[in-house]
């Protein structure tokens, strides 16, 4: 495990003005790993990166690299190469010698250099784009340029700042793919930064949760998607129902007026729990073979689905489902025990980091 | 009927600016001395002009001071430019303030006030004092020119050049200066100008021993201007209105070419 | 009083140790990774710091000082009573001033209320002259914006001293003017050495101090919110006076200021066309430090300018914060 990490972050804590930003953070990444940083804005991921790539300096803890202490090394010296918010290329330069920047600095001659930038450009799907100025490119062709400009130094990693986030749906989707098969092809480090959970679900082998300086869960995509930590992960990643409720004894909770299994265990008996379901996983039964039953208040349909609010046990459930109820007809609702996830209120949870 | 009504008016505004200059153009090919009767077309005082010891004085004091006064305004102001715009809200807004006020300030008081300080100081008043007044006017000129384009500027083109190994300096003097060069530009010229054409402060900052076009005019005021000096501003204003015309060329041909 | 001190070579030496000073500013910068360039503004606080808050600290120092330095508000009060000096010393010898006739001088006061009305003119009749200019220039329909801010430039490179004196020779008694008068048979007229003269040459130099900043803000402003208003249902004039002007006041403000300040100081103009016949506040500054040779009362007249212009600098913050309307460029 321990040579496998390839950045380190010890006990990192960094505050504006006074402002707490980043408040303990310890994380490591391992080489060829894919970890996106997952957050609302203002949750201090993108600052987390900064520190990575040398632009801040935490008021505290350690950046280790490769085993070595990087904290006090200023940007230029470090392995790492990053991608910017709205790409921050240079508009004073065309293309090829925004790319051949960094290569430039380091002095390799000029064929080799020239070389590099064609294979740089073939791979980001732009050859013959080199002798145009910046300005006249797309906000996607921008992008690859952006990427291309760091990936040509061959950094040990790849910081990458919501770097998806002015382009438009389409283009994003198909970036996403783009960027992911280009990090498993290079065989890469890529630390990305969004906002968007979508995103982070597609492209990471690591997802990190967090909000408000605190990292509140480090997993799989899935891991995390199916088990959320607490109702905000649960929350911030896709959508769920979070009901209050009781937990009665192990493996059974009770919650909308209804005692329901569960496969969760350990939380004492009798205590406040927050019950999350995922809306995709609720079954509509008829109406007298389900656990409890509700009217459907409300039916849109998404394309894929049908997203319908029905109210039952004084609640309301958002249900995704394939098949439509009418409004206002009344139907049974049932949950397998293995979806139902039980978590800590959120109160309790803060500061468990 | 609109339209009509707008362009005379604004020809009438234009007119308005432009008389005295045709006047002052006029004058200096009259043959004679006086400001009202023309007594036929001549060179006359544009071949007195190199002769005149004074002016040709002058002319160098002024051109010289206003070219000095803009490298030092600039570099200074760029600089301080980069220094404020990377700055915190709070000595952000002190530098604006700082700034602000030798511009609202009125030409006399600043002129006075520098004055006074280069005679409490025990400075001897002369082209030195008349440069470091300049510059101190100057400044605030370029740092308001400056600014905008900072703003404008990718906040991360900066902190991108030192990602991919450049260093402070380098990216300075590669990625920022390069950005922000209209508005250097922008900036030099300006203060070129103001300097050019600065009497009030130089009036005060200077003994009358090194006199710029300004204060020489107004010390001849009295007495009555010499067509010479007619004969010079004319010169003056067509070699800038030529170079106005060069640049606007050069950069609409460039337009063109992009 | 030019006591040669310091030789010209100090003040080079000066300017030397200024270029050191940068450039050990560079090493610290270098040192620091470049994290820390509010550092490049240290030369330029200190060349403030020299060149124009200890200047203005000076004025203070002599406004609240007398001839031997002590501290006194003497220069206040001969500025609001002129006689203030000359009463004080018939006191001392024991005469009553008013007994003999000698009442408040109130020559000071008058000027400086003569020259705020006459700024106050002045940037009225910009204001209504330049408005309207600044409007059509950057109306859309000319698309002559860039081209004409030139063209309101281009006056502003002759010499401002010549261009007023060339208004002499157009108004002087047979100037050119006057001449075209008596062709068109209505006859000669005085035309200078009066306070229209005067206005006169202060618009003419301080019209395009007002068009700039209001053609700035105008040009900025987007057309659009002006389509959306005669959607909404405004016709032209209300969309005018209920969208465009309130939007482009920063500019108003901006250009007032630009013209109304140095106005008030002018001393040149009112010297040439007014023949000395109309003192303003500037020739009154320029007199008692120059002529009269009074530093401690000239001091206390700049500090009273200097208090008006901080006032109006205070409002114009209040009402541009962003200084939206500023710079001429």
């Amino acid at each position: 495990m321990e040579e496998q990490r390839l950045i380190n972050l010890e006990h990192i804590s960094k505050a504006y003005d006074g402002v707490t930003v980043l408040s303990d953070i310890n994380l490591y990444i391992r080489k060829k790993e894919f970890v996106t940083l997952l957050g609302p804005s203002g949750c201090g991921k993108t600052t987390t990166l900064r520190i990575i790539g040398g632009f801040e300096r935490a008021d505290s803890g350690r950046v280790m690299f490769d085993g070595k202490d990087i904290s006090n090394l200023p940007p230029y010296k470090r392995k790492v190469n990053t991608v910017f918010q709205k790409y921050a290329l240079f508009p004073h330069l065309n293309v090829q010698d925004n790319i051949a920047f960094g290569l430039k600095l380091k002095k390799a001659p000029k064929d080799e250099i020239a070389k590099k930038v064609d294979r740089m450009l073939d791979l980001v799907n732009l050859s013959g784009y080199g002798k145009r100025s910046v300005d006249s490119l797309s906000g996607g062709q921008q992008q690859r340029i952006a990427i291309a400009r760091a990936l040509v130094n061959e950094p040990e990693v790849l910081l990458l700042d919501e770097p998806l986030g002015a382009l438009d749906l389409k283009l994003r989707k198909e970036m996403q793919l783009e960027i992911k098969s280009m990090q498993q092809r290079l065989g890469i480090t890529f630390l990305y930064v969004t906002h968007d959970q979508e995103e982070a679900l597609t492209m990471s082998d690591t997802i990190v949760v967090m909000r408000g300086g605190h990292i509140l869960q480090i997993g799989t995509p899935k891991s995390i998607y199916d088990e959320p930590k607490n109702a905000f992960v649960a929350n911030f990643i896709g959508e769920s129902n979070i009901f209050p409720g009781t937990m009665v004894r192990d493996e059974l909770v009770h919650f909308c007026g209804t005692d329901f299994p569960c496969v969760d265990a350990g939380f004492g008996e009798d205590k406040p729990v927050d019950v999350v379901i995922r809306p995709e996983d609720i079954l509509l039964v008829g109406e007298d073979v389900g656990q409890v039953t509700g009217v459907v208040k409300s039916v849109l349909f998404k394309g894929v689905h049908y997203e319908m609010m029905i109210d039952a046990g004084h609640s309301t459930w958002k249900v995704h489902s394939t098949t439509m109820q009418p409004e206002g007809s009344r139907v049974g609702i049932s949950v397998v025990p293995f979806n139902i996830h039980i978590m800590h209120p959120m109160q309790e949870e803060k500061g468990n980091e | 009927m609109m339209k009509f009504i707008k362009r005379f008016y604004l020809s009438l505004i234009l007119f308005f600016l432009y008389v005295p200059i045709v006047v002052l153009i006029v004058q200096s090919f009259n043959a004679g001395k006086s400001r009202a009767k023309w007594e036929g077309f001549s060179f006359r005082w544009y071949q007195e002009l190199f002769n005149d010891a004074a002016i040709m004085q002058a002319l160098y004091v002024t051109v010289s001071i206003a070219v000095l006064a803009a490298i030092f305004a600039t570099i200074l102001g760029t600089l301080a430019a980069i220094g404020i715009h990377s700055m915190q809200k709070r000595p952000q807004s002190l530098m604006m303030t700082l700034t602000n006020i030798p511009m609202t300030m009125p030409d006399i008081v600043t002129g006075i006030s520098l004055m006074l300080l280069f005679i409490f100081t025990k400075v001897e008043r002369g082209y030195v004092t008349m440069l470091l007044a300049h510059i101190t006017f100057d400044t605030p000129y370029v740092i308001l020119s400056v600014l905008p384009k900072l703003k404008q500027m990718n906040k991360h083109s900066y902190e991108a050049a030192l990602d991919l190994g450049a260093t402070p300096m380098y990216a300075l003097f590669h990625v920022i200066l390069p950005e922000i060069m209209p508005g250097v530009i922008t900036g030099a010229m300006l203060a070129f100008t103001l300097s050019l054409d600065d009497f009030t402060i130089s009036y005060f900052t200077t003994s009358p021993l090194v006199q710029n076009l300004s204060t020489l005019i107004y010390s001849q005021a009295r007495k009555g201007i010499k067509p010479t000096m007619n004969a010079l501003s004319a010169l003056m204003f067509v070699s800038l209105l030529a170079l106005l015309l060069v640049v606007n060329k050069r950069s609409s041909s460039e337009g063109v070419k992009n | 009083m030019n006591n040669l001190q310091i030789p010209a070579w100090g003040v080079w030496a000066m300017l030397g140790g200024l270029g050191v000073f940068i450039g050990l500013l560079i090493l610290y910068f270098k040192q620091n990774h470049g994290l820390k360039r509010p550092i490049f503004a240290s030369p330029y606080t200190l060349w403030m710091i020299a060149f124009t808050v200890l200047p203005c600290i000076l004025i203070g120092y002599y406004a609240f000082t007398d001839a031997n330095g002590k501290f006194t508000l003497d220069n206040f009060k001969n500025f609001w009573d002129s006689n203030y000096d000359m009463n004080k010393e018939l006191i001392a010898m024991g005469f009553n001033p008013e007994d003999m006739g000698f009442s408040r001088g109130t020559v000071n006061v008058d000027t400086l209320v003569y020259s705020l009305w006459m700024a106050f003119l002045c940037t009225v009749i910009c204001l209504l002259l330049g408005y309207p200019t600044a409007h059509i220039m950057a109306d859309r329909e000319f698309k002559l914006g860039a081209t004409l801010v030139i063209l309101f430039v281009i006056p502003m490179w002759m010499n401002f001293l010549l261009r007023t004196i060339a208004w002499m020779s157009l108004l002087e008694d047979n100037g050119l003017i006057n001449n075209l008068l008596e062709w068109l048979g209505i006859g000669r007229r005085q035309l200078m050495y009066n306070t229209e003269a005067v206005l006169l040459g202060m618009v003419y130099n301080y019209l395009p101090f007002m068009v700039f900043p209001i053609y700035n803000v105008l040009n900025k402003m987007d057309y659009k919110l002006s389509e959306a208003a005669m959607d909404l249902g405004c016709n032209k004039w209300k969309t005018f006076y209920k969208v465009t002007l309130p939007l482009s006041l920063p500019g108003v403000v901006s250009g007032i200021t630009m013209v109304f300040m140095p106005a008030v100081t002018t001393f040149f103009i009112p010297r040439m066309l007014g023949g000395g016949n109309t003192e303003m506040f500037g020739d009154l500054i320029e007199r008692t430090f120059l002529t009269a040779n009074n530093w401690n009362v000239g001091s206390a007249l700049s500090m009273i300018m200097m208090v008006l212009i901080l006032l109006s600098l205070g409002l114009l913050r209040k009402v541009d914060p962003e200084g939206e309307g500023g710079g001429m460029v």
